[in-house]
């Protein structure tokens, strides 16, 4: 065995090396429970107080045959001492229960020199001989690419415990990640108890003996240990992924009617309304198509109940014209767009943060909306609050724009205070002020109050067509420009409350990176390492993306460059043909060239993967390169 | 005198409604247009009914007919071509305290709306469906609609469509669940007034097929139907739509067809024949989506809270 960089503490000293955060994979052909192993480990480290983030790792296919190389199923858990709001780049350590699937992952680059698998090694011996040559040049395959492979009899071990090492295998593997880590077993027998309290006593005596047993086995046969140190937390916790949190969000902002057509990365948040709404007194409506979903609700919320609908990209598509009735005729009305990779049905499992020029102008006419991202699972809880209130107050839709990253990714965070002014007021059915018009435009804020059905003397037509103040349709030259003016208003008087962003890592310098939505970790952390090294580099996250936060000119202004950081389609500046004049820019940069005439460049990629922070920091590295030696060309 | 205000007579506690408490001021459809006998069937049961306008949700989608809310005092939501059925259900779901009336044409709902046609059908909520069919798209000047009969030709097709008509009530009969299928005519108010009130008592989707004239792009269509009432079948039952003494003078064409009688439904809905109008189908028991999306309007903000706080606690680590 070839010792690599990282090596672990050898075999026989066994010291236990201290680090600041470990990334841990465990795959396997589907149905193995890998996921559930992970998740339990993951609860123990954010239970004990470290920072989690964990994110499953699914096949293409529902059940991909097994053994096969793109058939990886299980999950991966980053943690660390301190939070952790992505899922890192290159695996620490990998337990795999056959080594076909690591070739998926090492083809995402989720592996490479130094990773440390813990391979399962009855293959070695499998009756069959294709199995084992397949294994024996595997284990030539994996070392070449410097990965440490330790070969190990975890089935072997579980059958003594268990009849079907299958069903036993994920506890099993939590024992080991709790010996390597010297995580108290105590905490990891509690959580084995609550996860399979209601399969019965025996199914969590077993289980807890298969820890046990996991746990015995890593101490005798893996030769090195680690501590991720953690600091116990404050206040009570709560772990949950970004779809989840969106759906809580929904409940807390006493939505009450949601509507959906299922569509991947989007329908968990309505799996778990599926029973949740209902729980708080609420519907969801499954609809026929993502246009009728968005019309039910539109015609919930316009009959004074809040409403939201739930999509991703290519129903958001078909929601368009229904989107610009809402902007149109003033409904509120909350969109949630979980996005995934475009154009047309694209990659639907996979991040892209491509949507936000089609959140921001996708129907046709001037249609002012309120466009909002939440960076982390912890907003989006909030932003939906957020949204209800805004889509409300603003009277207008309000889309929320998240990704696949964070629907995926399950973090710990704190437990949100309720607060009683979260809920939408109840519904208004007194008599409408006399004299008041359907839209009473307030010329400074192009904001009116809003008729509800019921409401005696406030009956009114709603229309898509252009209307005046009295919502009579109105073709003469004024009441088009008036209407129009009105609702770009609202959007105006909106951005005078907002308050500048805070760039992150220094206020001023010679290059600030961009984001927005679930980038933020990724960034922040590259930022991080960038400054350590020495460089210049700043960061600065949005969440409003209509209207955009003020102060962006002045903050821009103290730096040499801009640049934003997106997940979606632009050209390199260096490929052939592509030049300043026609090279199509990130979507973020687009938006904040024209709002702020300001040079802004962009580094943007499309692989469906999340970024991780060392790939940022190579593109900024590279683009700082490339800056310094224009810089040197023109003086 | 005895303390009470002077304006104590004012606080009359029942209000009593007029045609003009549902008048929305002039409609300008053509002269002669069959949507205007509608309007005034619609105006005149909700005056019999004594419904409070403001509890009146008027829902269309695009179209000629679709103005008809406009033309209404009450509230009304004219909203996108093909699209006020998803709108008026999403209206019921939860405010089953509102009258909600969908007014939809030919194209409106049998073309592009054609998939919430049949959905909503199956959903079933409490409310009248209104398919105002003049057999062209009037709005946008004439062209062929999936009711157009062949011969008749049109803008897109001056020749005449290629392919026969589909039938509103016949098809509609087809979808799954559906619980109310009527058929009338514009030109005969009394039996049309009829029909409305039979849609309009019914708890479920109560859709009515209404032949409607358009003067301007389909003059001749309903004209052997006009001037020949031996072409028309008049449905009658004590459970059907009540065809007044008039009505039945009419027409010398009657069958008394029982509207739970699903196969005779659709037997009689075929038109090749003669045009039968009345009650084709009703199924009273037929389930209802609004009887589950109502549920929990009941639970108080405490009730609410608390719930929430429970399912904060699931995932609590
Ligand atoms: C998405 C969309 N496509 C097309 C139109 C144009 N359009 C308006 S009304 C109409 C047809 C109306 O025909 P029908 O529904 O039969 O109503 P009528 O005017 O005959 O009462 C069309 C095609 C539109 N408004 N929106
Ligand atoms: S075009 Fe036809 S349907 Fe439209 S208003 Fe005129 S007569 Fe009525
Ligand atoms: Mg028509």
């Amino acid at each position: 065995m070839t010792p690599t960089t990282t090596a672990p503490t050898p075999a026989g000293a066994r010291t236990r090396t201290s680090v600041g955060e470990r990334i841990v994979e465990i795959v396997s052909d589907s149905g193995e429970g890998a996921q559930k192993a992970g998740q339990t480990f993951g609860t123990v480290c954010a239970k004990l107080g470290n920072g989690v983030w964990t994110v499953e790792i699914i096949p293409a296919e529902i059940k991909p045959p097994a053994r096969s190389r793109a058939g990886a199923s299980g999950i991966r858990v980053r943690f660390a001492s301190r939070e952790v709001t992505n899922r890192g780049e290159r695996a620490d350590l990998v337990v795999a229960f056959n080594e076909q699937v690591l070739y998926g992952r090492i083809d995402s680059g989720a592996y490479g020199p130094g990773t440390v698998v813990l391979l399962e090694s009855k293959w070695a011996e499998d009756p069959q001989e294709e199995i084992r040559a397949l294994y024996a040049e595997a284990l030539a395959d994996l070392r070449r690419l410097g990965l440490e492979v330790f070969e190990l009899p975890m089935e072997r071990a579980c059958l003594e415990v268990v009849p079907d090492a299958r069903v036993g295998k994920n506890m099993f593997v939590v024992g080991m990640l709790c010996e390597i880590f010297g995580r108290d077993l105590d905490k990891a027998l509690e959580e084995v108890a609550t996860v399979f309290r209601r399969k019965g006593e025996k199914v969590v005596a077993s289980n807890q003996e298969l820890l046990r047993r996991g746990a015995a086995f890593a101490a005798e046969q893996v030769p090195f240990a680690w501590e991720v140190p953690a600091h116990a937390i404050e206040g009570e916790r709560l772990v949950m992924n970004g779809n989840q949190a969106l759906g809580l969000g929904i409940l807390a902002a006493g939505i009450e009617t949601v509507a959906m057509y299922p569509i991947t990365p989007a329908t968990s948040v309505s799996h778990y309304l599926g029973r949740a709404l209902p729980a708080v007194g609420g519907f969801l409506h499954q609809a026929e198509d993502e246009i009728a979903a968005i019309g039910f609700a539109i015609g919930a919320s316009w009959a004074g109940k809040t409403a939201a609908t739930i999509t991703s990209g290519p129903g958001l598509a078909l929601k368009t014209e229904f989107l610009g009735l809402a902007v149109m005729a003033e409904v509120p009305l909350v969109l949630i767009d979980v996005q995934r990779g475009g154009p047309s049905t694209g990659l639907p499992t996979k991040v892209e943060q491509g949507d936000l020029l089609a959140a921001l102008y996708g129907a046709t006419g001037d249609a002012p909306k309120i466009v909002i991202a939440p960076a982390t699972i912890e907003e989006c809880f909030h932003f939906v609050v957020l949204a209800r209130r805004l889509a409300e107050e603003f009277r207008g839709p309000v889309v929320v724009l998240t990704d696949a990253n964070l629907a995926t990714g399950v973090a710990p965070i704190p437990r949100p205070k309720l607060d009683p002014t979260w809920f939408a007021p109840p519904l208004d059915q007194g008599p409408w002020p006399e004299g008041v018009a359907p839209y009473d435009w307030d010329l400074a804020t192009g904001l009116s109050p809003r008729a509800i059905p019921g409401q005696r003397g406030g009956e009114y037509v709603l229309t898509g067509l252009a209307h005046t103040r009295n919502a009579k349709v109105a073709y003469d030259p004024r009441s088009n420009q008036e209407g129009c003016e009105m609702r770009s208003r609202k959007l105006a008087a909106l951005a005078t409350t907002l308050v500048p962003p805070v760039p992150h890592g220094a206020d001023s310098g010679e290059l600030l990176v961009v984001g927005w939505g679930s980038t933020l970790g990724a960034i922040e952390e590259a930022v991080d390492d960038l400054r350590r090294e020495g460089r210049s580099v700043a960061s600065l996250h949005l969440r409003f993306l209509s209207p955009l936060e003020p102060g962006l000119a002045e903050i821009f202004a103290r730096f040499e460059k801009v640049m934003t950081v997106e997940i979606n389609y632009s050209d390199a500046p260096d490929l052939p043909g592509i030049g300043p004049e026609n090279r199509r820019r990130a979507q973020l940069a687009l938006l904040l060239r024209e709002r702020l005439l300001v040079d802004v460049d962009c580094w943007s990629a499309v692989r469906g993967q999340p970024f991780g922070p060392g790939e940022i920091a190579e593109a900024v590295r590279a683009r700082l390169g490339a800056a310094s030696s224009d810089r040197r060309g023109a003086a | 005198m005895f303390g009470l205000p002077a304006d104590w007579s004012l606080e009359v506690p029942e209000r009593y409604f007029t045609l003009e408490s549902y008048d929305g001021g002039v409609a300008r459809w053509c002269p002669g247009c069959g949507d205007f006998a509608v309007l005034s069937a619609v105006q005149r049961i909700c005056r019999d009914e004594q419904i409070p306008p403001e509890k009146l949700a008027m829902i269309s989608g695009i179209g000629c007919s679709s103005r008809f809310p406009h033309y209404m005092h009450a509230y009304g939501f004219h909203g996108l071509h093909g699209r006020a059925l998803p709108v008026a259900c999403g209206v019921k779901a939860r405010r089953p305290d509102l009258h909600v009336w969908v007014t939809t044409g030919d194209g409106d709902c049998c073309s592009i709306g054609a998939g919430h046609w049949l959905h909503a059908a199956r959903y079933n909520m409490d409310m009248v469906v209104m398919v105002f069919d003049n057999s062209i798209y009037g709005l946008t000047k004439k062209q062929t609609s999936p009711t157009t009969p062949l011969g008749v030709g049109t803008n897109t097709h001056p020749d005449g469509a290629f392919l026969p008509p589909l039938d509103v009530a016949q098809t509609t009969l087809g979808f799954p669940n559906v619980s109310f299928v009527a058929r009338t005519v514009d030109w005969n108010p009394l039996h049309l007034a009829a029909t409305l009130e039979a849609a309009y008592r019914h708890k479920g989707t109560s859709f009515v097929h209404i032949l409607q004239r358009c003067p301007t792009y389909t003059p001749n269509v309903f004209d052997e139907l006009r001037q020949n009432p031996d072409h028309t079948l008049l449905l009658t039952h004590p459970d059907g739509v009540a065809a007044d003494e008039a009505v039945r003078r009419m027409y010398k064409n009657q069958l008394e067809h029982d509207p739970s009688d699903y196969g005779g439904a659709h037997r009689l809905a075929d038109r090749r024949e003669k045009l039968a109008i009345g009650l084709l189908y009703r199924n009273p028991s037929a389930p209802r989506l609004d009887s589950f999306s109502i549920r929990g309007l009941d639970l108080t903000r405490e009730q609410r809270t608390a719930a929430l706080e429970r399912e904060l606690d699931r995932f609590a680590v």
